[in-house]
């Protein structure tokens, strides 16, 4: 009996460790993503009450929102510009800075400077570096040192998608850079030996050890990164946003699709339809997290 | 993968200008940010544009703080970090040490629950998070900055459940045999193994949310409550000419984090390597 009641008294206390972020958690992750499900399928805004419309908002979305197609365009433009640069030159870097060299850490500590600073601190600096006419540094050592024009970057409708894409390239470099010298320490010392005996040389070994061996990192950097640019909101906002005064630029040249989002919700107070424009792109998002697991049980054995 | 010995190399030089390269990409926009912001206007207007500055000023920053209340930003933003960031050490490995250590009912499901938010972006419960604290009357309020985020500790209950897993179950049962109650045996034994954990979830969050711009854009519209990243991203959309000040505002917005970061970088990039945790 006693022992009963001593089992029980240890489970309050159990359960008392976790209630708190427990009923935080209810409240605020998960109760709100149901109700934005249930939201997705009615018509809301502010002045009135939610109206059941079925799968309206779904079909809208996908059958007739031009600038939800735009959006989405413009999303795919972005991902397959910044991941593949950003995951080709991180790996380029964490290698180098794998080998026998001085400043390690500096080299790192630099590299992840811009992973904690702010992205808005950041699109900032970059709006800045890109400034249009003579006055951007960007411009002015750059573009017309090679004999163009000055261009109005983020007033343009060409430029505005391509100058948040290098800044973004920036921004996360550094941290794919920890991730990949992370994977690099894992590769045995002595199969570089073994090849170095065989008279292999840099490339070859880059080739074919580090590349080989490294997959599984690549594969995990590239989804991550997948997923986290397909979900890019705070550059567009801050370097759109401020130039032209309307979330996604220019004829919402660099409209992408959590932007849209916010625009539809928090701009043109459209609930039930940014809702389902959140499932639209959370199904997105799934699908990418399913892929990941997939590759990642099938690690390469070494 | 190693090149070279000892020996200066052709290799070794590449290598080398290559990294220098890197660094100076990385570095200019900082030192751009830094040196405009302390240029009078007529210098930052000059042509073409210049790497150092003649006449160093602090007029950009006697500006900023003309038009905004900056201070008050800061004051705003250092308060929710660390009201956040206590919550989460200790709401969290209270958390994890019974989600590793206890049995009880539910306690897998409710675990493997916490994990799944891990996958929710914040776009999908934006909305509702936003007219649910908007009907508690939380708008433009510390309340509505700081509880809602609480909600969020999944991460930091999983990293302190996978080190407290690792303490030995007899450690904590002679704690219990020489008559500890659980909350003794928590404050006793468990956290002083786990102070790496704490501290490495500590900056963390401690980065996270002073550069949080999204929640706070939300829910805040009232001037004396922005953060700084909120006050930046508006300062950025009034200014169009003006880039000394912005610029003053963006050092403001980036030296605390850039501080906490040269001190505490080995936990920083030790934590990232080791749990893919983004900053």
């Amino acid at each position: 009996m006693t022992f009963v009641w001593e089992e029980l008294k240890k489970k309050k206390i159990s359960y008392l460790f976790i209630i708190v972020p427990f009923l935080l958690f209810a409240v605020f992750v998960i109760f709100p993503v149901i109700a934005s499900f249930f939201l997705s399928f009615t018509d809301y805004n502010v002045f009135s009450a939610p109206k059941f419309v079925g799968f309206d908002n779904y079909k809208k979305i996908i059958f007739e929102d031009t600038r939800f197609r735009k959006a989405m365009l413009n999303t795919i433009i972005y991902v397959v510009g910044v991941v593949p640069i950003g995951v080709v030159l991180a790996v380029v870097l964490a290698v180098l800075i794998d080998q026998k060299i001085r400043f390690k850490n500096f080299f790192k500590c630099v590299l992840f400077l811009p992973t904690v600073t702010s992205i808005v601190a950041s699109s900032v600096m970059w709006r800045w570096l890109f400034a249009g006419e003579k006055y951007g540094l960007i411009n002015y050592y750059i573009v017309m040192k090679l004999g163009f024009k000055p261009i109005d970057w983020l007033m343009s409708t060409t430029w505005t998608l391509p100058a948040i894409m290098i800044m973004s390239v920036w921004s996360g470099l550094g941290y794919n850079v920890i991730l990949f010298s992370a994977g690099l320490q894992t590769i045995p010392f002595t199969m570089y030996e073994a090849a170095e005996v065989d008279g292999a040389g840099f490339w070859h070994k880059f080739r074919h050890i580090t590349i080989p061996l490294l997959k599984p990192t690549i594969v995990f950097v590239t989804i991550m990164s997948c997923i986290f640019s397909f979900q890019v909101f705070e550059q567009i906002y801050v370097m759109t946003g401020a130039t032209s005064g309307q979330i996604g630029g220019v004829l919402d040249c660099a409209l992408v699709g959590v932007p849209y989002l916010y625009d539809m919700a928090f701009n043109k107070y459209q609930y039930g339809y940014a809702s389902a424009l959140a499932y639209v792109l959370f199904f997105f998002v799934l699908l990418l997290t399913v892929i990941n697991q997939k590759f990642v049980q099938s690690k390469v054995e070494y | 993968m190693v090149v070279g010995g000892k020996r200066f190399s052709v290799t070794m030089m590449v290598i080398y200008i290559a990294l220098a390269l890197a660094t100076f990409t990385m570095l200019l926009p900082y030192y751009w940010m830094v040196i405009t912001s302390i240029k009078p206007q007529e210098e930052i207007q000059t042509y073409p544009p210049k790497f150092y500055v003649e006449k160093p000023t602090i007029q950009p920053y006697k500006e900023l703080l003309a038009l905004i209340p900056m201070g008050r930003y800061i004051i705003n933003s250092v308060f929710i970090c660390i009201c956040i960031v206590i919550f989460n050490i200790f709401a969290c490995s209270l958390a994890g040490y019974a989600f590793a250590k206890h049995k009880f009912f539910g306690k897998n499901a409710v675990f493997l629950l916490f994990l799944s938010s891990l996958m929710i972006p914040w776009q999908v419960n934006i909305i509702p998070s936003f007219l649910m604290i908007s009907s508690f009357g939380w708008l433009n309020t510390f309340k509505g900055l700081i509880i809602p985020t609480l909600g969020w500790s999944a991460f930091g209950i999983f990293l302190n459940r996978q080190f407290i897993y690792s303490i030995p179950d007899d450690l904590i049962d002679a704690a219990r045999i020489d008559g500890c109650n659980e909350l003794q045996i928590y404050w006793n034994v468990i956290l002083p193994l786990i102070k790496p954990v704490m501290a490495t979830l500590a900056i963390f969050t401690f980065i996270q949310q002073w550069n949080n711009l999204v929640w706070p854009l939300v829910i805040i519209s009232e001037r004396s409550m922005k953060t700084v990243p909120v006050a930046l991203a508006v300062l950025s959309s009034q200014t169009s000419s003006n880039f000394g000040m912005l610029m003053a505002a963006a050092v403001i917005a980036t030296t605390p984090v850039l501080i906490v970061f040269l001190l505490f970088q080995k936990y920083i990039i030790k934590g990232i390597a080791l749990t893919g945790l983004k900053g």
